[in-house]
């Protein structure tokens, strides 16, 4: 997802020289050409998110649109009052960007694994939140972020995710994107968990016959409403995924749409608990410990669709 | 027990190949700064720290603070060749169900805090030094820091903090390997003139070469370095130190060494 995104935002910076790319001391081998080509629309700020978060709200000001970048947790939490006071306080046209979206760097440790960034960012007043399902959607995300500037927080895997969406897709920041069609049940999903959320939907299809709608909300704010009360009146059950806490994250908001509008459906969040890992691994362990893989997946969803049954 | 100079060698020079195996076989990133601080270390756990492999938690033991977490590869390396934690959970570094992690956890035996997130070890020394102090604990805390996290404004709060409580019990130790993530610190965010910076947050400073093991044993078996003030130890080091062909190269700071380059790494340390 970040080769999508360095190589939009380098598509964009060529024509539009108010685009500028800060980033936190990181970047090797990501960076390297956008900085080259566009001395002028970039900064290393060091490894000071505070004041790189404080300074990309200060160049907006002064007419920019400001990307930053770093890893997980960096550019989110430690900096988290120059976020709400500095960029969305101000409406500043900045996007941060982070590589590493839930257990990308698994094997790193706690420090490195970003499970609650989307629930805390997306409190945050006049903030956008974006968590692309693959390098397409990164893409497309990158674009639509860079045309309406932000506040806006873009949330990334790393390299190599695999790509899910074969076709051409119609991308509208705050709009799902139907990735599987199906009336039995839905799944609604963020982030780079689109991949195995299709490959246990695909598994339901042939070992089960279940017909499970498939949603990538990449926009977890704003949330497509219509989609999860359409979802909900045709499909009668629905159940989250989301490499992230369950507090608060793509769960949270989903669930508050369907209490909000007064339909009663079986519901299921599955994510990340509220505690963190004593042991950690590859993203895949970490996601397997948590009912995250294809082999977790399947078995909840059923269990869910058996209790609607009974 | 006295541990002399070849000792403290022997014992860097184990460090160095635990950390080159280790980043090897996990095909991890650091091993530069992994290096770098591997004469630190030997000579912290080998001479200088009041630590008790047998009782990590004695309360009077003195504290030893990783704020560069992303470097474990050598402290976890130190702790098993001093007896904290069995040799052959070196071996589980980066592995699915391991409590080794990529950055330096509380899991293993005899570490005091968990970091990764740059910045977070002076603080937390701080409210160590300032605990054990009220509490007249002969104990001392040693923080060992990166150059590049000398960039977080949270370092120099902790710096002004440490200065105005005066705490005399508290040392920091830089690894000023003059190379961080996206290129050289001078390049990147300067920080000379560095000494003259924690002199004027009131600390004592010293300069030395990080990887002179009698000047590192020497400067730090006599802190206090001044009286009602902390310590902070600036060392010269080289990223990459003890292996020729990753001295002073940013690469190392991702790359971990191939079979190859790790064959050739440990040849040259035997040879030395
Ligand atoms: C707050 C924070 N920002 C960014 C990073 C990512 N990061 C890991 S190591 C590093 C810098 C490496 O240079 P230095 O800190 O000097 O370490 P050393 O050379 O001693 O390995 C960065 C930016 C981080 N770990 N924490």
């Amino acid at each position: 997802m970040r080769t999508a995104f360095i190589k939009a935002l380098t598509h964009v910076a060529a024509s539009d020289p108010r685009i500028t790319l800060v980033v936190g001391d990181l970047g090797y081998s990501v960076i390297e050409e956008f900085a080259r080509r566009f001395p002028r629309q970039f900064v290393n700020a060091g490894v000071a998110e505070q004041n790189m978060t404080g300074l990309a709200a200060g160049m907006a000001l002064a007419g920019r649109r400001v990307f930053t970048y770093s890893i997980g947790n960096f550019p989110t939490l430690r900096c988290l009052e120059q976020v709400r006071n500095d960029v969305c306080y101000h409406g500043a046209a900045v996007t941060i960007v982070t590589v590493g979206g839930g257990f990308a760097y698994g094997a790193l440790g706690a420090s490195h694994h970003a499970t609650e960034d989307i629930a805390i960012m997306r409190t945050l007043p006049r903030m956008t939140v974006v968590a692309p399902g693959d390098p397409v959607e990164a893409g497309h995300a990158t674009y639509a972020l860079a045309e309406a500037g932000g506040p806006a927080y873009l949330r990334l895997g790393k390299a190599g995710e695999p790509v899910v969406h074969d076709g051409p897709i119609a991308f509208e920041i705050g709009r799902a994107i139907t990735v599987r069609g199906g009336s039995d049940l839905t799944l609604i999903t963020t982030g780079g968990m689109l991949h195995n959320v299709v490959r246990a939907r695909d598994a339901l299809a042939t070992t089960h016959r279940v017909q499970a709608r498939v949603l990538s909300m990449h926009s977890i704010k704003p949330i497509d409403r219509e989609a999860i009360l359409a979802a909900a009146s045709e499909t009668g059950a629905i159940v989250t995924v989301e490499e992230h806490s369950v507090i608060g994250g793509l769960g949270g908001a989903v669930s508050e749409v369907l209490a909000e509008s007064g339909v009663g459906i079986p519901f299921r969040r599955i994510g990340i608990p509220s505690a963190f890992d004593t042991v950690v691994g590859s993203q895949e362990y970490l996601r397997g410990r948590h009912g995250l893989t294809v082999e977790g997946l399947v078995p909840a969803i059923e269990g869910l669709l058996l209790g609607a049954r009974r | 027990m006295t541990t002399t100079t070849e000792d403290i060698r022997g014992l860097a020079r184990r460090i160095r190949a635990h950390s080159l195996r280790m980043t090897h076989s996990a095909r991890s990133s650091h091993i530069g700064g992994a290096l770098s601080m591997a004469d630190l270390l030997a000579a912290l756990y080998g001479r200088v720290l009041r630590v008790d492999a047998g009782r990590p938690n004695w309360p009077e033991r003195d504290r030893f603070v990783l704020s560069k977490g992303h470097a474990c590869a050598s402290l976890y390396a130190t702790l098993a060749e001093t007896g904290f934690i069995p040799v052959e959970t070196l071996s589980t570094f980066y592995t699915d169900g391991t409590t080794l992690a990529g950055h330096v956890t509380t899991g293993a035996a005899g570490v005091e805090v968990s970091t990764g997130s740059l910045g977070h070890g002076l603080p937390l020394a701080c409210g160590m030094a300032l605990a054990l102090a009220r509490d007249e604990s002969p104990s001392r805390v040693f923080a060992l820091l990166s150059d590049g996290e000398c960039d977080e404004g949270s370092t120099w709060e902790a710096a002004l903090f440490g200065g105005h409580h005066q705490l005399t019990n508290l040392i920091a130790i830089i690894d000023y390997n003059k190379i961080q993530s996206l290129g050289h610190v001078a390049d990147v965010m300067a920080l000379e003139p560095f000494g003259a910076k924690w002199s004027a947050f009131g600390w004592a400073v010293a300069e030395i070469d990080g990887h002179d093991i009698d000047a590192i044993v020497r400067t730090l078996e006599t802190v206090p370095l001044e009286q009602h003030k902390p310590t902070c130890v600036i060392a010269h080091t080289v990223k990459g130190r003890g292996v020729s062909f990753m001295e002073g190269l940013l690469t190392y700071h991702y790359k971990p060494p191939s079979d190859d380059e790790l064959a050739r790494a440990l040849d040259e340390l035997e040879g030395r």
